[in-house]
């Protein structure tokens, strides 16, 4: 029998008058990889901001592995085993990719970093070595991250997520500011990655084509609600999903199934 | 064994050399240089805090602290030994700092700095205000001993420079380590993107406030230092301009190496001095167009030249 990792309740957020989450019940079993669509301003991202405790709900109940995690403060999720990547990579972008890493990984040893040993001991160094080898960043190993294409920054910023060994993952946009050639092989390198940690993932995505292809289910938002929730070729064949996500533009790539049908 | 990084093992030979140095100065020179490396210490805490991203206006709060702790342990408490005069000195700081700092580290940027100058001229107001602490005028500092032996006259003078070197060596190789080791790489990740590391499982207001602490107490040392070295203490130390003081020899030295304080100091000393000299009534205009040029044509402090020119030898 399969078990919640995640799951929420009743989750409403609103701000003044607009409401950005209405009444979301979520269950992400442990092992899937649910995929997150929606227009823009359909709530996704506020779903993912309240479930890693960057924004609190005004109400509802948010469980991970069965135990309340609303009120907490995000280093607290994140060290309760549920980590999260940002749209805009977020990294320390004076800092090489390999002091970003060594940071991760003294973060990933405890709360209270050490005052002694240096942050560029051996044993970090050749963790980070072969972090950069997995991710396939290595030939941008000493280079300061200000100047390392979106691409492999998205890579790094999801290597920082993966280094505390999460159950679960959720991915805000992993794809976006990333070119077409670029966006299957960094997701068949992330996948990958969670797959060999036996991570969960969530992932909030425009392109449908990703959806498509690395999802096991769909969770439509639409102002707020989530308005189809199922196998991908079902949620994508749902006629609200069709008019209000897929047909809204708002920078969808289609579905590469719907466009064969078409 | 503990290993000596290639920075500790020059930083210990200075200080050898200083030491040295100390017995065949003339005493004009040694007491500049005492007092320098006593600022440099309080700017070590300004500089602590700035690779984190914070800027304080007020580090005169600590370093005044650790000035009337000697001053007001041997005159109210007849307390004399040094070592006792600065561990109370870094107690009363470091207690003052837990207290404060955990409103001081809910605050960042501008706002962080102005809350640390009004805190310290909270504290300039107080001080102004007590006849008991000599009001402006402050007040003499009692003769110290050290371990039992109370040196007078120039052997006092030299035994404070000896004393000043040994704990400012002995800070800086732990400043050192402190820079190089996982804490010291995670403040600068939060000056960087505080966010990240707060979702990197790490709290930046716990790092921000151990800083807080360290740099206080650090900078009471330098305070306890200044009053031993001079005999006197008045509410000046803990004026905007002495915290101004400060900031302007951090950004002179550049916050990337440990050594970078020390020799601004120093410099600050030796051209303050001579401007001093050379121009009674206009020498702030001078520090002040030394200031210009460091920020134009060395935005990351005189140590940047030394970095450049390793970087130019490898």
């Amino acid at each position: 029998m399969s078990t919640a990792i995640l799951e929420t309740r009743g989750l409403n957020r609103s701000f003044g008058a607009v409401t950005a989450a209405r009444d979301l019940n979520v269950r992400i079993d442990t092992g899937e990889v649910v995929g997150v669509i929606g227009s823009n301003g359909a709530g996704k991202t506020t779903f993912i901001n309240m479930v890693t405790g960057y924004l609190p709900p005004s109400s509802g109940e948010i469980l991970f592995e069965g135990r309340s995690i609303v009120g907490q403060k995000p280093r607290q999720i994140i060290r309760s085993g549920m980590t999260r990547s940002f749209q805009v990579a977020q990294l320390f972008p004076e800092l090489t990719v390999l002091d970003n890493l060594l940071i991760a990984l003294v973060a990933a040893e405890g709360p209270r970093p050490s005052f002694f040993g240096g942050l560029r001991s051996r044993e970090r160094i050749r963790r980070a070595d072969e972090i950069l080898d997995e991710f396939g960043v290595v030939r941008y190993r000493d280079t300061v991250v200000r100047t390392v294409p979106q691409g492999a920054r998205k890579l790094v910023d999801i290597a920082m997520a993966l280094i505390g060994k999460p159950r679960m993952l959720l991915l805000d946009e992993p794809t976006s500011g990333v070119s077409v050639e670029e966006k299957f092989p960094l997701m068949d390198t992330v996948m990958a990655a969670v797959r060999q940690h036996g991570v969960t993932v969530l992932f909030v995505e425009h392109d449908m084509e990703i959806v498509e292809r690395y999802v096991s289910r769909v969770l439509a938002f639409y102002s707020g609600e989530i308005i189809s929730d199922g196998q991908p070729a079902a949620v994508f064949a749902d006629s609200r999903v069709q008019e209000l996500v897929i047909g809204h533009g708002h920078g969808h790539v289609t579905p590469a199934s719907q466009r064969s049908a078409a | 064994m503990l290993r000596l990084d290639k920075t500790e093992t020059w930083l210990l030979a200075a200080t050898v050399i200083l030491l040295t140095a100390g017995f065949l100065l003339p005493s004009w020179l040694t007491f500049i240089l005492t007092l320098a490396f006593a600022k440099a210490l309080v700017v070590q805490g300004v500089v602590i805090q700035m690779r984190a991203g914070l800027v304080s206006f007020g580090q005169g709060l600590f370093f005044c602290i650790g000035g009337y702790a000697v001053g007001m342990g041997g005159a109210f408490l007849d307390v004399h030994d040094v070592f006792a005069l600065i561990g109370l000195g870094v107690a009363v700081a470091v207690g003052v700092a837990a207290i404060i700092g955990l409103l001081m580290t809910r605050y960042r940027d501008i706002f962080f700095a102005m809350l640390s100058l009004a805190l310290s001229m909270i504290l300039f107001g107080v001080i102004v205000k007590n006849p008991t602490l000599g009001s402006t005028d402050g007040f003499n500092v009692h003769a110290p001993t050290l371990l039992g032996w109370a040196p007078q006259g120039q052997e006092q003078k030299l035994a404070i420079f000896v004393l000043t070197v040994l704990i400012a060596g002995g800070l800086a190789l732990a400043l050192n380590r402190y820079m190089k080791s996982g804490l010291g790489g995670v403040n600068e990740a939060i000056k960087e993107n505080e966010i990240r590391v707060e979702f990197l499982g790490l709290s930046p207001r716990w790092i921000l406030y151990a800083n807080y602490l360290f740099a206080a107490g650090i900078s009471a040392v330098g305070g306890a230092l200044t009053a031993l070295a001079t005999g006197h203490v008045d509410p000046e130390m803990a004026f905007w301009t002495t915290s101004g003081e400060f900031v302007f020899i951090a950004l002179l030295g550049g916050t990337t190496h440990v050594a970078a304080p020390f020799v601004a100091a120093v410099l600050f000393a030796l051209v303050r001095t001579y401007a001093l000299e050379l121009a009674p009534h206009s020498w702030q205009m001078i520090l002040g167009f030394v200031l210009l040029a460091i920020i134009i044509f060395l935005p990351k402090g005189l140590w940047s030249l030394v970095a450049g020119k390793r970087r130019a030898a490898a």
